[in-house]
């Protein structure tokens, strides 16, 4: 068949005439194959409407199976049928038009404006919607026909698609299937304008079926089954009910039967062609299967995620691609992703044979299907052959100039990796290949971040890009480096997470010293040259060899520190000031900065890449804030800063590693006195102040606050003390845990958890809340049975004295179950709401393009911003929303050190 | 304008706009190499479009306040 290209699609309604056009085939018996096992000349399946059998052609077009498209057919329908799709327009038209004339029932004045109007918004391209809707309202008005004086009757729809017309006299009859098209068909032209429709392709008795197109069998091919046996498509299950029916009609009206049953009949025939169109209609008792499954007709197909349009066309499924488990893997680089072998064996790149490339080629063919070996060949003829554990010898010998080998990715492949939902262009990035053993891809933690990725179980998916256009960009655009700087704040999104920043906390807080052999082990991952200048030197007691007498000698040994050791990785020339995450605001508390002195090592030097000062932690080194990354990636550009973070990522880890490092039950522990002090001084004395208040209350002496009612005003205050509460023992708790606990360390460096997370497990959990107020619902005037009716009481309205630890009461217990309910169902609700305005979002986002110059605009040309963001700055590679920071410049090139 | 009315030009909110010239209009056009109908347009019923008397067919510049840029230029085509 010549290839046709697209001019142009017309959207309208197919008239009778047109249906019989572009039938090849009238269609008139329900049988599908005969007994010889041949479509039945005029059937279902027949020969003329297309072939799903190999080896038979079609007596339409000619062609063989996969070369015939497939043709229409068309059934004449005995009586004409509601096309269900149309039945409430029909209905909103029979409304809108005399029942004797069938004009529009509104005045020469309406008509005219509301003709202007829709030609108007048509020229400007916009909806018309609106003046239909209006058209329909005024025109439903009129009880007499301004035209022929006929007085107009109430028209009653009744779901799906039956019309009860209702005189005066309030008798009822019903309009036939033929009556509403005989209305429809006198509907002059001008007038169908006036309902949005164009009469040329559109005409409204077209909604009223005569003739009913039946869709080539290559749309509704049988399978056969493995018993031999022919199994229809549900469409020709459903054909064949209508052609049934319909013949059943005719003969009925023919023989003359009563007037009842040819109505029923018809009723029958209009069900099948409804439930042909719509099997879900609401109301209508659905056609199923034999097996008592619902049959899928047409709208079936279309409609929904697996649908024709969200699953076939928006989302098809590729090949080249792979789906698994994520696991991690801080030793490979943050660009590239695990890949198992058995995967890598299965994904394949096609590769020309040419004279530079045919050795390597022919290598890879003799290992056959052994990992970076070849699936399929494909000779200069164009014959594709599969490559198999007898033949890969014979073609590795044949293999030559122009042939085309798929062979297995492997190590430094480039591929695409990506993590649904996709909600940011960082959602698919290019990684590159290394393969290895196991089942999961394998995936540097430091870049779950963008990928918003965990490894509870997280699956991702994996692109193989198939032409060297599709790598040279992915390259450029998508490597994971040049995707450090998050597009969306200008700041880097890929970082430290959790054990990183807890490894290199530890390893650069205090002075910490390491021997030689010690450095070594932290550091043998990672590619330095030399170990630099020594820290010092500090006495070691070593035995004797020489004496053998096993009495001691000191020895003078080296040591580096902790900060020696991390600015070994740290880029030579880099300057850079900041404040931790340590930082206490002592600026916002007016202490000032004590800058090097600072006792919480929070303020951190960084001169010609070395660590004066300063711990490292998350501000640092970690995702989403990152300054050394920031400022490592502007000055040193994409391949630097993915340096560093690979050697963050092994120096961590290893680090912490070695040292050790845990979480348990007992850290959550406080000292007696401790506990004491938070009972006495957080909760008691909150629970008495709540106690006062309420006793305030209660003898009016409350005093209102400002915009609210007096209750509001003792609830708020009650809120406020008891946050209060909690907030005070987490103090008092933090007296008695220092940063040495585990957990402490964790919220303070910024790896996990917060102070919060701990006061809850030590101290004191806190106020339960639903909406944002204290618990108030259950019975009647109290929360639980286990309080008097209207007391106000903390511990009665969900305050939860006791710690994680220690374990809650039953009734705390239970009322923070009720607010753990409502922030799951909280985050649900987000989640889905979030998401479908996302695809909204970006369903009329998606063809704006920032063009050369500077301007964004829309498919047509339409300017929607004469300058990008005003400013025309991306913020991932302006300078904090600027085009450069100029002041940085300017330090920069006096030689001052950088921001502080 | 009514007495105890105040115009709404003058409020904070309302960014200022001022009808183009057509000598203005054509530069305008001409430096993005743009139809008129791929201005962004403003409907004459417009209470700002009112205020300042704009025909359909003329282009309004409008002068924001901008957090990314200080100050920013945009025009609208004024349309029925
Ligand atoms: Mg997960
Ligand atoms: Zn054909
Ligand atoms: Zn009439
Ligand atoms: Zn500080």
């Amino acid at each position: 068949m010549r290839a046709k290209r697209i001019k142009g699609i017309k959207f309208g309604l197919l008239s009778s005439k047109e249906i019989r056009k572009m039938s090849a085939s009238r269609i008139i018996t329900p049988d599908t194959y005969g007994e010889d096992g041949f479509p039945i000349e005029r059937g279902l399946v027949n020969q003329h409407i297309g072939v799903i059998d190999p080896g038979l052609r079609c007596k339409t077009c000619g062609g063989r199976m996969g070369e015939c498209p497939g043709h229409f057919g068309h059934i004449d329908l005995e009586a004409p049928v509601i096309h269900v799709g149309y039945a409430k327009l029909i209905h909103r038209i029979l409304t809108a038009t005399c029942r004797k004339c069938s004009r529009v029932v509104l005045g020469e004045e309406d008509r005219k404006r509301f003709l202007e109007e829709i030609k108007r918004q048509k020229e400007r391209q916009a909806d018309v919607g609106e003046v239909v809707k209006q058209v329909f309202r005024e025109a439903a008005k009129s009880s007499v026909c301004m035209y022929c004086s006929e007085p107009q009757n109430l028209i009653k729809y009744d779901k799906p698609t039956t019309y009860i017309e209702i005189d005066e006299g309030g008798k009822e009859r019903r309009l036939m299937p033929t009556d509403v098209r005989e209305r429809l068909e006198r509907i002059p032209d001008e007038d169908v304008f006036l309902f949005g429709m164009d009469p040329e392709n559109a005409r409204p008795e077209w909604m009223v079926l005569t003739v009913l197109p039946v869709p080539p069998v290559t749309a509704r091919p049988s399978i056969t089954l493995e018993s031999g046996q022919r199994s229809e498509d549900d469409l020709t299950h459903k054909l064949v009910d209508i052609i049934r029916i319909n013949q059943r009609f005719m003969e009925n009206r023919d023989a003359g039967a009563p007037q009842l049953i040819i109505e029923d009949l018809w009723e029958l025939l209009q069900y099948h062609v409804n439930t042909y169109f719509d099997n879900e209609i609401p109301g209508v008792p659905p056609a199923r299967h034999r097996s008592g499954r619902p049959l899928k007709t047409i709208s079936q197909r279309l409609k929904g995620k697996e649908g024709r349009f969200r699953g076939s066309l928006s989302g098809k499924r590729v090949n080249f691609s792979a789906r698994t488990v994520i696991s991690p893997d801080p030793d490979i680089e943050i660009d590239e992703v695990g890949v198992p072998e058995e995967v890598a064996k299965e994904l394949t790149i096609t590769v020309n044979v040419t004279e530079r490339n045919l050795d390597v080629m022919r290598e890879t063919l003799k290992r056959g299907k052994k990992h970076p070996g070849v699936n399929y060949v494909r000779r200069v003829d164009g014959r594709k052959i599969k490559v198999t554990e007898s033949n890969y010898e014979a073609l590795a010998e044949e293999l030559d100039i122009g042939w085309r080998v798929e062979r297995h990715i492997q190590d430094g492949d480039i591929v695409l990796f990506n993590r649904q939902p996709s909600l940011h262009r960082l959602s698919i990035m290019a990684h590159y290949v290394r393969v290895m053993p196991g089942r999961t891809f394998r995936l540097n933690p430091a870049v779950c971040p963008p990928y918003n990725a965990d490894y509870d179980g997280d699956e991702m998916n994996l692109h193989v890009l198939q032409t060297e256009e599709a790598r040279a960009e992915a390259k450029i655009l998508m490597e994971v480096q040049r995707n450090i700087i998050s597009p969306r704040f200008g700041r880097p999104i890929i970082g430290g997470i959790h054990d990183y920043i807890t490894g290199v906390f530890l390893l650069t807080r205090g002075e910490k010293r390491f021997e030689k052999e010690k450095v070594l082990d932290i550091l043998y991952k990672i590619d330095i040259e030399d170990l630099g200048e020594y820290g010092g030197t500090f006495e070691s007691p070593v035995r004797s060899e020489v004496s053998g007498m096993g009495f001691e000698e000191v020895r003078l040994s080296r040591y580096w520190t902790g900060k020696q050791i991390f600015s070994m990785i740290l880029p030579k020339q880099l300057n850079l000031q900041f404040r931790g995450k340590m930082c206490a605001r002592c600026i916002e508390r007016g202490e000032g900065c004590k800058k090097e002195n600072c006792s919480r090592e929070a303020y951190i030097v960084i001169k010609e890449g070395n660590l004066l000062c300063g711990v490292i932690d998350e501000r640092a080194i970690g995702s989403f804030k990152g300054i050394i990354i920031d400022k490592i990636f502007r000055q040193y550009r994409e391949e630097v800063a993915k340096v560093f973070i690979n050697n963050v990522s092994r120096l961590a880890i290893n680090y912490i590693k070695q040292t050790g490092f845990s979480f348990g039950i007992s850290d959550e522990d406080l000292p007696r006195e401790g506990k004491e002090l938070i009972r006495e001084e957080a909760v008691h004395e909150a629970e008495k102040k709540v106690d006062e208040l309420i006793r305030a209350y209660e003898g009016g002496e409350l005093e209102t606050l400002p915009g609210r009612t007096l209750e509001e005003t003792l609830e708020l205050l009650i809120m406020q003390e008891l946050a209060h509460a909690r907030d005070d023992s987490g103090i008092i708790a933090e007296r008695y845990l220092s940063i040495e606990n585990p957990g402490v360390l964790m919220a303070k460096s910024g790896a996990r958890g917060s102070m919060l997370n701990l006061t809850q497990m030590a101290a004191c959990v806190g106020q339960q809340s639903v909406r944002g107020e204290r618990i108030k619902r259950g019975y009647q005037g109290r929360t639980l049975p286990h309080f008097k009716p209207d007391d106000r009481s903390a511990d009665a309205h969900g305050f939860v004295r006791s710690s994680f630890k220690d374990g809650l009461s039953p009734t705390e217990y239970f009322f923070h179950a009720i607010g753990g309910r409502e922030a799951l169902v909280d985050t649900a609700v987000r989640t889905s709401q979030s998401g479908y305005f996302q695809r909204r979002l970006i369903n009329a986002l998606q063809d704006l393009e920032v063009k050369y110059d500077g301007t964004v605009r829309e498919t047509k040309g339409i300017v929607v911003q004469f300058k990008y963001g005003d400013d025309s700055v991306d913020p991932s590679k302006g300078e904090y929303g600027k085009v450069v920071d100029i002041d940085e410049v300017i330090r920069e090139a006096i030689g001052v050190e950088s921001r502080s | 304008m009514k007495k105890g009315k105040f115009s709404i030009l003058e409020h904070e909110l309302v960014p200022k706009h001022e009808i183009l010239e057509e000598r203005e209009a054509a530069a305008l056009l001409d430096k993005y190499k743009l139809q008129k109908e791929q201005l962004p347009k403003i409907k004459k019923s417009d209470p700002v479009i009112k205020e300042i008397k704009a025909e359909v067919g003329d282009v309004v510049r409008i002068t924001r306040r901008s957090r990314t840029a200080g100050k920013s230029l945009s025009y609208r085509l004024v349309i029925e």
